[in-house]
This record gives structure tokens, sequence and C-alpha cells, in this order.
């Protein structure tokens, strides 16, 4: 005899926020559990790079503080899928601070299940030796000792293994490191005996929230349930739908191939899925084939500083500067170089975006310049934030005082919106560790511990 | 001649991973769908022609009927957030496709 497993995903992102109702209206549903991803690498390196999070503690805290006591006076797991962002240990860390402080304030207590995405430089430097690590994809350089070296924070996604395994020890709180977008969604239904393929598939559209109704939103609940043979989605705000085409058409959303997705130890088979509205708002998907990789692989992700960022913000309204913008932008570059031969040219670099000429896509820009005016940005990236400063400096003086010919305006070619005009940005990082590591799904390691009152 | 971004419903560009940018386009009607499938204007050369890229940086080029869409998968010149990316989420990458010009006349 089986029954359908029914899982609530609140929101596509922890600290996103969603509507109360929406999630009100998926625990009368009567869930299993409820998941949350909050992961991503969207926002860059620079999260996983300098241990932040892309969301704030206050936002993470008003999100869980409904999802946490719904959890436990149900009886039912919360799973928190890449905790933090980027799921390395000190993400991990913080969300767990946030936790620990929701329980004593709401003086709740839990058994939590951590499960770690860290791996170490040795670890790595390990499997790299026995050639068990591959680039993902071709413009991804070959992982060198260098860029090991230089990558203090790695993690890898995990797949659905260590979760089940915390979830059968009976935890309420699952907090994983870096997942796998959808595993923590598929746990759930593999812990009860459904089919991997059709937990995972649900997994991709649950883990964006209702990003596959119409509207579509990250920003609010769905529910997805699972059978034998099918399972069903559908939202839980009567202010949008799911239909055949929202449902079909999201497993596009950031993903390399329509149909054909790459997960930890598998690949799942979407081609010939059938999609059926089983009633009014509630979508049908049978179909979907998982196909066991003939090697377990996990992948790795790792961020390297690369240099130091000072940027200017100016606008530009004259009509002569602005018919030879870019020509003046290079004589302003070489002019900078100049003054600072004495540094070494690999140590920093002059960059120019143009925006309402060509800011966003740079040489590939298709259409020609029309317009009475251009918001320029200019940084200069070097070794240290003294040399990027100074340098961006000098490149903001020239620019402003530089006699193109034919100039007219002889007092400043620049409007700075603000004093003072150059910004001291900080670091700047790189994806240096972006590969496929031969590994296991035991290679995460699960701590379980007390939270709350009684700890 | 008609350009892609009129009869797309959907139009929109998005990392797959640091290391790519992701196309989607999606329509509303089967009819606009495989108007544009068999209108032979978009293939992995026309598509690189309009982003002004070699054709071997387009890694997937997929009609995929279910959802009425098709995706291209480029390779990024720089990775998200390094230094010389214009577009850590590469959600503004979609416009040179926008007006790429469908033959709507070719017989279906």
């Amino acid at each position: 005899m089986s029954t359908d497993i029914r899982i609530l995903s609140p929101c596509g992102m922890l600290g996103y926020g969603f509507p109360e109702k929406s999630f009100r209206n998926g625990l009368e549903k009567d869930p299993h559990g409820i998941v949350v991803d909050a992961g991503s690498t969207d926002g860059g390196p620079h999260k996983l790079g300098a241990g932040v999070s892309i969301v704030s503690k206050r936002a993470v805290k008003k999100d869980l503080g409904l999802m946490l006591p719904a959890g436990l006076s149900r009886g039912i797991p919360v799973v928190i899928g890449s905790a933090g962002g980027s799921g390395a240990r000190t993400h991990v860390e913080w969300t767990l601070e946030i936790i620990d402080e929701l329980l004593a304030e709401l003086e709740l207590e839990a058994k939590i299940a951590v499960i770690w995405a860290d791996f170490s430089q040795e670890d790595v430097r390990q499997a790299s030796a026995e050639g068990r690590i591959s680039p993902l994809s071709p413009n991804i350089p070959a992982l060198t000792e260098e860029a090991i070296a230089a990558t203090p924070r790695i993690v890898a996604q995990m797949g659905h293994e260590p979760i089940v395994e915390a979830l059968r020890a009976g935890a309420d709180i699952i907090v994983c490191g870096r997942a796998y977008d959808p595993s923590p969604f598929a746990a759930i239904g593999i812990l009860h005996g459904k089919d991997p393929a059709l937990c995972y598939h649900l997994g991709k559209i649950l883990e964006c929230g209702a990003l596959c109704a119409e509207p579509g939103t990250t920003k609010d609940s769905i529910l997805g349930t699972i059978g034998d043979g099918s399972f069903t989605v559908e939202s839980l705000n009567p202010q949008r739908q799911c239909s055949e085409t929202s449902v079909a058409a999201h497993t596009f959303y950031e993903k390399e191939h329509p149909y054909l997705l790459h997960g930890p130890g598998f690949m799942l088979d979407l081609e010939h899925c059938r999609f059926e509205e089983a009633e009014t708002g509630v979508v049908k998907v049978s179909g979907s084939r998982l196909v066991p990789a003939e090697t377990y692989t996990v992948k790795l992700e790792g961020a390297r500083q690369t240099a130091y960022r000072t940027f200017v913000v100016a606008g530009i309204r004259d009509p002569i500067l602005l018919g030879k913008l870019e020509e003046v932008e290079e004589l302003v570059r070489a002019q900078a170089r100049e003054y600072y031969r004495d540094v070494p040219e690999t140590d920093y670099a002059i960059r120019f975006y143009n925006y309402g000429m060509n800011g966003v896509l740079g040489s590939q820009e298709p259409e020609t310049f029309r317009g009475h005016e251009v918001g320029v940005l200019f940084e200069v990236v070097a070794r240290t934030q003294e040399l990027a400063s100074s340098i961006c400096a000098t490149v903001r003086s020239t620019f402003l005082h530089y006699g193109y010919e034919g100039r007219k305006s002889t007092a400043g070619n620049l409007a700075f919106p603000f004093a003072p005009s150059d910004i001291e940005f900080g670091p700047v990082y790189e994806f240096s560790v972006y590969h496929l590591m031969e590994s296991s799904p035991d290679a995460f390691t699960i701590e379980h511990r007390r939270g709350g009152a009684k700890r | 001649m008609t350009k892609l971004g009129d009869l797309a419903k959907v139009l929109r560009s998005k990392n797959s991973g640091p290391f790519e940018i992701t196309l989607d386009v999606l329509f509303d009607s089967r009819e606009s769908y495989e108007r544009v499938k068999g209108s032979g204007s978009v293939t992995p050369r026309t598509v690189s022609e309009a982003y002004g890229i070699s054709e071997e940086r387009i890694r997937h080029f997929v009609f995929f009927d279910p959802a009425l869409g098709f995706k291209v998968t480029m390779s990024r010149e720089v990775s998200s957030g390094s230094t010389g990316d214009r577009d850590v989420y590469g959600a503004q990458q979609h416009a040179p496709l926008m007006r790429l010009e469908i033959d709507c006349d070719r017989e279906v």
C-alpha cells in the first residue's frame, strides 16, 4: 500500500520571503516535509570566496521563524539546502547561529543534523593527483596545484544520500552544506520509497519556489506531491497557476540543456516526460528517467581572490566628447599607463564601461550609439588596494581634464554624482574550482546535535 | 521577416553555472513555435553571428517540443563575477537574439 508524499517549498531562496497565507495553505495539505533551498552561485564567486551570505540575517530569521515552528509542531522535517548561500562551513555556521537564536526565543528544542560539504585542499590535491578531477566544460582550465593552494574554501554539491540518512536518524532540522539544488527535496520522496527520477525532477521544480507557476516568482510557496509513476505540482496562492507549459518550460531555467540534467551520480532525462493538467492548476508529470552515471562524481566549487578594485561612476553629457568617447578613453588609459610606467603592466588593469552605449554587451553590442548622455563606470583592478586606488585616482583626474581634440568644454569632462568619486571596492574573486570529482556519497559527514531549550 | 523577439513569449538569458550563459526562447502557441523551428532562421550559425562569436562557443542548441521552446547555451569568455565580466547573473545577454530575423514565409 503506497501513499502520496507531499513536499512544501515555501520559497525559492531562504531569505527571499513568501506570503504567509500561501505557506499556511501548504501546511493544510499535510506535507511530509518543508524544504527550502538557500544556495546559488548566481551572484558570482564573492559569496563563497569571502564567506558571506547573499541574503541578510534578518530575512533568514524571518523566514525560518515561520518554517521551524510549523515543522516542529507537526513533527515533519525542515530541510535547508546549501545553507548560507554557498554552503561552506562558515555559511553553515552562520545559519546554525540563526537557528539557535530562534529556538531559544521560541523556547523550542530540536534534533539538528548538519551535513558538511567542505573538502580540504589536501583532499582535493589528492583527488587531483589520482586523476579523479576534470573541468566541467572546455572553457574551464584544468585544476592546478597553484589554483588549489589559492582556494581555501572548497565545497562539493551533495546528492540525496546523506540527507536521507539524516532523515532516517530522525532529525527535525537538517542543515545541508552545499547541495545539488534538487537533492534536499528529492531526499524526502526517496526516504519514503518513491522513484528517484520523479523525486529529482520534482526537486528541480520545487527548488525555485513558485517560479514554475504563472506569473512565476521565487518569492511564493509551491506544493509537490509524489505518487507512483507520476508527481503533481500546484501553486498555493490563488493569484498564480501552474499550467502544462509553465511546468514543462521550467526545466529550462538556469540549466545548460532543456531536458538532460546532470546531478551527483546520475543524469536526469526528461525528454519523454508527459505534462498534463490533472485538475485546474494541478499539473501531473510522468515519464522522468534517471540514468545512473558510470562513475559517481560530485561538482566542486571554490573561489579565490584575484585582485582589488577601485571604481568611479560619472556621467557625460557633452556631445563632442560622446562622439569620440571610446577613442578618448584609450588616450586616457595610455596616459595613465605612461605615468605608472614603473609598475609592471600585469599588476593592474584599467577598464571602462560606457552605460548607454555598450555597457552591458561591450564589443558584442550590435546597435550603433544614439543618445545624448552616457554613464561611465571605470575601474582599476590591481594586486593591492593601494595600487588600485592610486591608479584609479590618476585615471579619474586624467579623464576629468583630458584635452581631447575639438574640446570646447575646457573645465571638465565628467559629472560625478558623489563626492568622493573614487570607491574602494575591496577584494575581487573568481571561480577557481568548478570541476567534477570522482567521489562517493559517503564523503559528506553528518553531525547530530541538540538545538534549543534543553541543550 | 519578423523579429524573434516579437514571436516569443519569453526570451531570456541567465547563467547556467558561472562559465556558461544560457538563452531560453519560449512560445505561447504551438503554431509560433513550429513556425520558428521550421523557419531555418534559428541555427547555431545564425545565433553565433548575432553574438559575433565563433560557433564552437555554442555548447548546446536544442528544441524541446513539450515546452514549446528552444535553448542555446554558450560558453562565457569571462566567468561570472571575475574581473572584466559585465553581467554577473548573465541576465541581460538576450538582446542580440531578440533581433534575429525569422523567415516566416517558409513552408513548415
